[in-house]
């Protein structure tokens, strides 16, 4: 049977084109790969090459024809031994290809008429997880591994929980700037290359693109790869490698190409240094689908949370503190003491205002909630540990009790946490609201170093006590 | 699939002097007739399904970017030559070429390509973005030089899990001006990594030659700083390929680090299918297709060598008919499933 030559789409949108120019006449022979037309668009002219070897047996659309549309037979290909009396006289094309990409996708426009609006849309609940079923993460009794704790910095906590992941898995190893020799450029890896040597405890040059890049091959190839970022502030030069390459790659693989790995360092404002090293990285990351993102207050969160980490399939962000690397806090014993991820915390308990709070703020939410208990208020503060899968649960089941919210974070309002926790208020709690949820955050101007302007722009205790207490109407 | 390449020249009689700008394969031992066969085969088994590719894009089959490797066949063809199961592979955007060199199925590739639940990726990946586990190729990168940093990365798990298999890491001639390239190049030779950097030169990044983005003339030096040995090679004759890859797999499996080879080609189509080329003569390619030809100039050596003609003709019309079956299969795959839309976001642990 005679083939087609059909009109080619030059590019996804075209519809149309204009056959200017052919370079075979009828009876000519082809191969594969020679040029035979041009056609053009108001934007390109390209060439039309042969695809099969044959003879051109009938020019169906004459040099000159402007308005062609993609898919019409514009010519017929005779193979070896078929003759010209084969061709439809008509030029229609014998049971055309499938219409180019005309169909709708029928999926997209199947949601149920009935649903409410929004559901359909944007799945309410999830956000971490795409299906649109909440996170439900297993409950897990934390409180009897506190029967036996030792007092630990969050530094230490964090040390342990690398080393103890590291007996165990060979496949787990550490590197980054300073990290070994060093022993770390704020002593979170200290003692770890006397343990572990060098080949798992590993000194980067400064490269946080390419290092960043290689630990996600590793992760590729099935190692378990711990990055260090001096800051998260440095990440940006790796911010591709992290979303692009790491988030991503599982879903383009169709479920394939996992990376399993940790990128940890001190986030946001240190004291000082600045607005290039004094910024809260959480809603950046917590954007993206395909990442975990945990950013513990306590030293038993961080231990029980960075093993948790290092153990998931996933990329997972760990967000540490600087200025809580020194703190102190009981941290079970127990080397089996590994927390869910997208568990929050009710670190206090409280029944007029919900207070959300991650990493830092977790410390002065609780300073506000000690100020408003002298005032007769009562809140609830909540330690959100992991940003993404978030536990809306725990705050919306707060929110029915309270009936108001405060969010408190470090970084910008605009785009923030908060501004997640506002949203999903009004998706899951907005009967029980009974004042707006009201966001603390970080000035909207990058880190001043000047003292003054620096505690000016970072939230403080008392600007959660003042929030909660226009929340309540007192 | 996967293809234990028998070592069949000694690296010893390869020219590898910098400048020099040819790797000479005359040199090299011969293959034997029927792995020349095997060659042809895979170089014309890309030919073809990139032609058919071309086409259905044409028809509206295949949407988005597509990259086609039309004329670039050697480069692939040879390097896979020269490696063994266990070695890995990766590669950025024009990488249906690189996927069946590894021995992944046409019909996946193609299926992926018309985005149907049959491709590599269950339609969520597309022609940028397939992977295989099982054949050790690693994508499929859209991200111009971020396939180097991963490259690396494979190379550091070959090393980190003391086995002697190396990291194929391709990139174009556009990609050597991205600074992740130097990051890797220098932690690679710092840490002796098992990667051989493998710059595909077709001479233009999209739609600027190399004259125009790149200083200097050698992308194959640019290595020289970090102590990384580098070399030039004619990408158009695949046994020059094969020969200059056997004796970078060879360094890199003796421990000594990472590898630049500079393999010059050319594409004869556009970047993707909506360029339409403007920037370069129609002579320059008309001359590349009808004097260099990695398929045509594969043919006339291995004519002389004694090949049958009729054999040919046979691996020709096989191909074809693979080819028809993959185009069949990618059409009649159905789409994904609109629960697919939900999954592989993360790993459930």
């Amino acid at each position: 049977m005679p083939t087609p030559i059909l009109m080619p789409a030059l590019s996804p949108t075209m519809t149309e084109g204009n056959l200017a120019k052919w370079h075979v006449k009828e009876g000519d022979t082809v191969s594969s790969g020679d040029v035979i037309a041009e056609i053009e668009t108001d934007k390109a002219t390209m060439e039309v090459e042969a695809v099969e070897e044959g003879t051109i047996g009938k020019i169906v659309v004459a040099e000159g024809t402007e308005g062609v549309a993609v898919n019409d037979v514009i010519a017929y290909l005779l193979e070896e031994g078929e003759d010209a009396s084969a061709i439809p006289s008509d030029g229609a094309a014998p049971e055309a290809a499938p219409a180019p990409a005309a169909d709708p996708a029928p999926s997209s426009t199947e949601a149920p008429a009935n649903a409410p609006a929004g559901t359909s849309q944007t799945p309410t609940a999830p956000i971490a997880h795409a299906g649109g079923q909440v996170a439900s993460v297993p409950d897990m009794d934390e409180d009897r591994f506190f029967k036996d704790t030792q007092r630990q910095t969050v530094r230490e906590a964090l040390r342990d929980a690398m080393a103890e992941e590291m007996r165990g898995d060979d496949k787990v190893f550490v590197m980054g700037e300073e990290v070994a020799e060093y022993q770390g450029a704020y002593k979170v890896t200290q003692g770890l290359l006397d343990e572990f040597g060098a080949r798992r405890v590993i000194d980067t040059p400064i490269t946080e693109h390419g290092f960043a890049g290689l630990a996600v091959g590793a992760a590729f190839g099935k190692l378990k790869p711990i990055v260090e970022f001096m800051t998260f502030n440095f990440a940006m030069q790796a911010i591709d490698q992290i979303i692009n390459s790491a988030a991503k790659t599982l879903y383009m693989s169709g479920g394939q190409m996992g990376a399993q790995m940790v990128f940890r360092g001190p986030n946001g404002a240190a004291s000082r240094v600045g607005a290039q090293h004094s910024q809260c990285y959480a809603s950046w990351y917590a954007h993206c689908p395909g990442l975990k993102v945990i950013a513990p207050y306590s030293a038993s969160d961080a231990k029980g949370l960075l093993k948790a980490a290092i153990r998931d399939p996933n990329p997972v962000i760990f967000l540490e503190n600087e200025v809580l690397y020194g703190q102190s806090f009981d941290v079970p014993t127990d080397p089996d003491f590994v927390l869910p991820i997208g568990k929050a915390k009710i670190v206090r308990a409280g029944s007029d205002v919900t207070i959300c709070a991650f990493s830092i703020m977790v410390g002065k939410a609780l300073q506000a909630a000690e100020e408003l208990a002298k005032e007769g208020i009562e809140a609830e503060v909540i330690d959100l540990r992991t940003i993404r899968p978030l536990d809306v649960e725990t705050i919306v089941n707060s929110v029915k009790k309270t009936n108001r919210l405060v969010t408190a974070e470090e970084g910008w309002a605009f785009s923030g946490i908060g501004s997640e926790l506002s949203a999903l208020m009004m998706e899951h709690a907005f009967d029980y609201l009974d004042a707006p949820v009201v966001r603390v955050a970080g000035e909207d101007v990058p880190m001043p170093y000047a003292a003054n302007l620096e505690k000016l722009a970072l939230p403080q205790p008392e600007n959660i006590f003042e929030a909660a207490k226009a929340v309540c109407y007192r | 699939m996967a293809r234990a390449a028998r070592k069949t020249s000694s690296s010893g009689s390869t020219t590898t002097r910098k400048r020099s700008t040819k790797t000479d394969a005359s040199k090299a031992q011969m293959p034997s007739v029927e792995e020349l066969t095997k060659y042809y085969r895979d170089m014309l088994l890309i030919r073809r399904f990139e032609e058919k590719a071309g086409q259905l894009y044409g028809m509206g089959l295949i949407g988005g970017f597509c990259h086609l490797y039309i004329g670039q066949e050697a480069v692939v063809v040879g390097m896979q030559a020269a490696i063994e199961p266990g070695d890995s592979v990766i590669t950025a955007y024009r990488d249906h070429g690189h996927m069946l060199a590894c021995g992944m199925e046409s019909r996946g590739v193609m299926a992926e390509l018309t985005g149907r639940i049959g491709g590599y990726s269950r339609g969520k990946g597309g022609s940028m973005h397939m992977f295989s586990r099982e054949k050790d190729f690693f994508g499929g990168h859209g991200i111009v030089g971020a396939q180097v940093s991963i490259g690396n990365g494979l190379g550091f798990r070959h090393k980190y899990e003391g086995t002697d298999r190396v990291s194929l890491t391709y990139m174009g001639d556009g990609a050597t001006n991205q600074g992740q390239v130097y990051e890797s190049f220098n932690m690679a030779a710092l840490w002796k990594l098992p990667t051989i950097f493998i710059i595909e030169n077709n001479k233009y990044g999209m739609g600027t030659s190399q004259a125009r983005a790149a200083a200097g003339t050698s992308l194959a030096e640019r290595g020289h700083g970090y102590g990384i040995p580098g070399v030039q090679v004619d990408g158009m004759d695949v046994l020059a390929v094969k020969a200059a890859g056997e004796k970078a797999v060879a360094h890199c499996r003796a421990g000594k680090g990472p590898y630049i080879l500079e393999i010059a080609t050319y594409r004869y189509r556009g970047h993707s299918m909506s360029d339409p080329a403007k920037y370069r003569s129609k002579d320059e390619v008309t001359k590349m297709r009808q004097e260099h030809d990695p398929i045509d100039l594969l043919k006339k050596v291995m004519l002389e060598q004694g090949a049958d003609e009729d054999a040919l003709k046979k691996v020709d019309r096989e191909i074809k008919d693979i080819i028809t079956d993959a185009a069949d299969f990618a059409q009649q795959s159905p789409e994904p499933d609109p629960a697919e839309l939900y999954t592989d976001v993360l790993v459930e642990a």
